[in-house]
This record gives C-alpha cells, sequence and structure tokens, in this order.
C-alpha cells in the first residue's frame, strides 16, 4: 500500500505508539517515551525509536514489533535506531509512571526531584529516598541494585514487608 | 576511512566484549541470587556496549563486515582489549576488583566522550555513563564488604589485589593511533583519566582498609594483540557456535 500523507502518518503514528513493551506489557511505547518521530518517505513508514538501555534485549525486540505491527496494518515500514539524544527515564509519561506503580513497580525518580540521579554519583553506599508501590512507606530498603531486567532495581518495604520492583533512574 | 580511529574502537570494543564474556561465565554459579542477577546484568551491560561499538567499527571500516563478524571470526592476534579484561574469573573478589578496576577507568572515560568531536561515541557516552556509574557503586560496594569483612575476605580481597594491579597501567597506555585521536579531540586525554582513576581507587580502598600497591612491574600486550594463554581458551568458548556452524543465526 501506497502511505497516504497526513492520515497515514498519523494512523502509523497511532499504532506504533500503542505497541506494548515486550517486558512490561503493560506500558506502551508511549508510556516509555521511546518513540521520537513517525514519519514518511516516498511510500514507506519511517518510525524512529530510542533505545532504553543499550544492552537492553527488549530493543531489538520491540523494533522487530513495531515493524510487524506496521507491516500489518498494510504500510512499508522502516525502523530507524536513534542513539542522539540518549533516552532518560523522565521521558516516561505520568500515565507510564502510575501504570507502573500500579503493576507494583515504583517509577522512577525524575531528574529534578532526585539530585543523587541527575549527578549520576558514583558515591558509595548512598540511599535514595524510593516509595514504596504498595503502600506508599518510604520506610524500605535497597537489596540489590540489579533486577530482573536492565532497568530495575530490587527494594523491600518494611513497612509492609512487600519485596519490590524500583524502574532505575536513568 | 579513518584506520587510527578505527583501531582505537576495536580495542574499546574488545574490552567491552572479553569482560563482558568474563562476567557472564558466573551466570549461575553466583555466591547468592541477587549476584547472580548482578553480574548478567552487568555483563549485558558491557556486551551491549560491545556491540554499538563494533558496528560503529563496520561503518568506519566499511567492507561489509558486521558487528558479528568482529565479535565472533576473528584470530586471537587481532582483538586489541588489554590484558586485565581477559583475567580469569578466579573468586568473588577477583571477578568484583577486575570490573571495579575497569569501571573506574571507564567512568571518567564516557563523561569525558560527551565534548567529544565524534557523534556517535559522543551519542553513546550518555548512556553508557550511567550505566557505568552502578558498576563502580556495586563491586565498589563489594570491594569495602570484603576488605572490611572477615579475616578470610581480606585476605582474599588482597590476594586479588597483587594478581590484577599489575594489569591496571595498561589502561592508560598511549599508542600511536590513540594519540591521533586525542589530538583530533575524539578522546581524552589518559593522564587526565589516570588522576581520576587513582581518587576513586584511593577512596575505595581506603574505606576498604587495603593499601594500593605500589607495582613496579607492569603487565602489557593486549593492545597489540599479545594476549595471555588464558585468552585463547576464553575465545575458543566465545567463538564455538560460529566455528562449529558457520554463519549459524537464530
Amino acid at each position: 500500500m501506497v502511505a497516504k500523507r497526513s492520515a497515514d502518518i498519523n494512523a502509523a503514528r497511532t499504532i506504533a505508539l500503542s505497541v506494548p513493551d515486550p517486558e512490561l506489557p503493560f506500558l506502551t511505547l508511549e508510556d516509555l517515551g521511546i518513540v521520537r518521530n513517525v514519519s514518511i518517505d516516498g511510500d514507506t513508514i519511517v518510525a524512529k525509536l530510542t533505545p532504553t538501555y543499550i544492552g537492553c534485549p527488549a530493543v531489538s525486540v520491540i523494533e522487530k514489533d513495531v515493524f510487524d505491527a506496521l507491516t500489518k496494518a498494510g504500510f512499508n515500514a522502516r525502523v530507524i535506531r536513534v542513539d542522539s539524544p540518549a533516552w532518560t527515564t523522565d521521558w516516561i509519561t505520568d500515565t507510564g509512571r502510575q501504570k507502573l506503580k500500579d503493576n507494583g513497580i515504583s517509577p522512577p525518580e525524575t531528574k529534578s526531584t532526585s539530585p543523587l540521579a541527575a549527578k549520576n554519583t558514583i558515591a558509595l553506599f548512598s540511599q535514595r529516598t524510593v516509595a514504596c508501590p504498595h503502600c506508599d512507606s518510604t520506610n524500605t530498603e535497597k537489596l540489590s541494585e540489579f533486577g530482573s531486567t536492565p532497568c530495575k532495581a530490587q527494594y523491600r518495604c518494611l513497612h509492609c514487608r512487600e519485596p519490590f520492583d524500583h524502574f532505575k533512574c536513568h | 576511512m579513518n584506520p587510527a580511529l578505527l583501531h582505537s574502537v576495536v580495542q574499546i570494543a574488545d574490552d567491552h566484549l572479553i569482560l563482558g564474556h568474563r562476567m557472564s561465565e558466573w551466570c549461575g554459579h553466583a555466591p547468592m541470587l541477587e549476584e547472580d542477577l548482578s553480574m548478567p546484568n552487568m555483563a549485558l551491560d558491557m556486551i551491549g556496549q560491545a556491540r554499538t561499538l563494533y558496528t560503529y567499527a563496520a561503518t568506519i571500516e566499511n567492507q561489509g563486515r558486521t558487528e558479528d563478524d568482529f565479535a565472533y571470526l576473528r584470530n586471537d592476534r587481532e582483538y586489541l582489549n588489554c590484558l586485565l579484561v581477559e583475567r580469569p574469573n578466579g573468586d568473588f573478589a577477583h571477578t568484583m576488583l577486575r570490573q571495579l578496576y575497569f569501571a573506574a577507568y571507564m567512568h571518567p572515560f564516557w563523561e569525558a566522550m560527551h565534548k567529544s568531536t565524534d557523534n556517535t561515541l559522543q551519542a553513546l557516552s550518555f548512556k553508557a555513563v550511567k550505566e557505568i556509574a552502578y558498576h563502580i557503586r556495586h563491586c565498589g560496594e563489594w570491594i569495602v564488604r570484603l576488605g572490611d569483612g572477615t579475616d578470610e575476605s581480606h585476605e582474599r580481597i588482597n590476594n586479588a589485589v597483587s594478581a590484577l594491579h599489575p594489569y591496571t597501567a595498561e589502561l592508560f597506555e598511549v599508542d600511536e593511533q590513540r594519540l591521533a585521536g586525542i589530538e583530533l579531540g575524539i578522546f581524552p586525554a589518559q593522564a587526565q583519566l589516570r588522576q581520576v582513576w587513582d581518587k576513586t581507587i584511593d577512596q575505595i580502598f581506603h574505606q576498604a582498609k587495603i593499601k594500593v600497591p605500589r607495582t613496579d612491574f607492569n603487565q602489557s600486550g593486549g593492545r597489540k594483540g599479545l594476549h595471555t594463554e588464558d585468552f585463547g581458551l576464553l575465545l575458543s568458548q566465545l567463538q564455538y557456535l560460529q566455528r562449529a556452524y558457520p554463519g549459524s543465526t537464530w
């Protein structure tokens, strides 16, 4: 199908934005804020995506999912990876943050609320305040900087005793 | 094509691939579950950065090679990683210390690369610096726990320092290709990185109650393709699939 300018671009953008993240399927790419641009080049829809974490295995899956979704909708599609400017967790939308919390993952601090993250500190044993996604208590402790996926760290709530994932501020 | 830049990019890419491979060897063998997650995570960071660097190397070279050709289909003498990253895992103390030594170098490197005149490397630097900061914190905290822990943990981390410290000077070597890159504003001066590295290591070792050794004899050669005996064994595992089943994909 030959793409027909603005109506098609809008349709293609909607499709790309609504593709779910393979590891956090309750989040769409729009929630994650990784779709930079959807445009048209001749008869081909070009979707530009920014990878979240360099070594994250989900990155190539996401690119394939976007390509497949656009192709299935009848578009000639091309997906381009854009490395610069680098994605940060500040690009996760408010809806995305709420969805993380609803799914038991404490959302990342934003740069404006976390001087520690903004300075990208390498100070050892530094503590950041992470609120429990279940009971909102800030009486929590870090179990490990690393979790089940590259974007998460493991915490435990000392108030309701639930362990939980924290989406790392990047 | 800039052969000097290609050479330097392959050196850095090889550091990341080989250290990532070493780290991945721990998968399923860590002393506790959290570490079994953290070490493969660090391996993923390393290999992810290596992939970006190899892809860039292939672009610079422009001979139709891909990241996989660089990673899997070269011979040992063609790998230009420093010797530190190919040292065997040893015990947990060795592995944490090796990662700290490398991360303490790469963190100021990527920070300085924010101002690089090379657009691709500059873009990578903004992602990589955040990932490597985690490595310094995680490994640094372990060095402190081990050094300031039990008699046995203290002895083990000291043994690791004795074994690995002589491999750290090679991180700061400057060959003619790197010098060309430094002069073009692509790479930062190594002396500047050395200062930051010394400070990071001094602080962590002080907290860990271990001494920074004076090494009069430093190991070197990897940057020129001269590797240790362990490297051949590493490559035979890393390359096994592509050598046994050439061109296989999945």
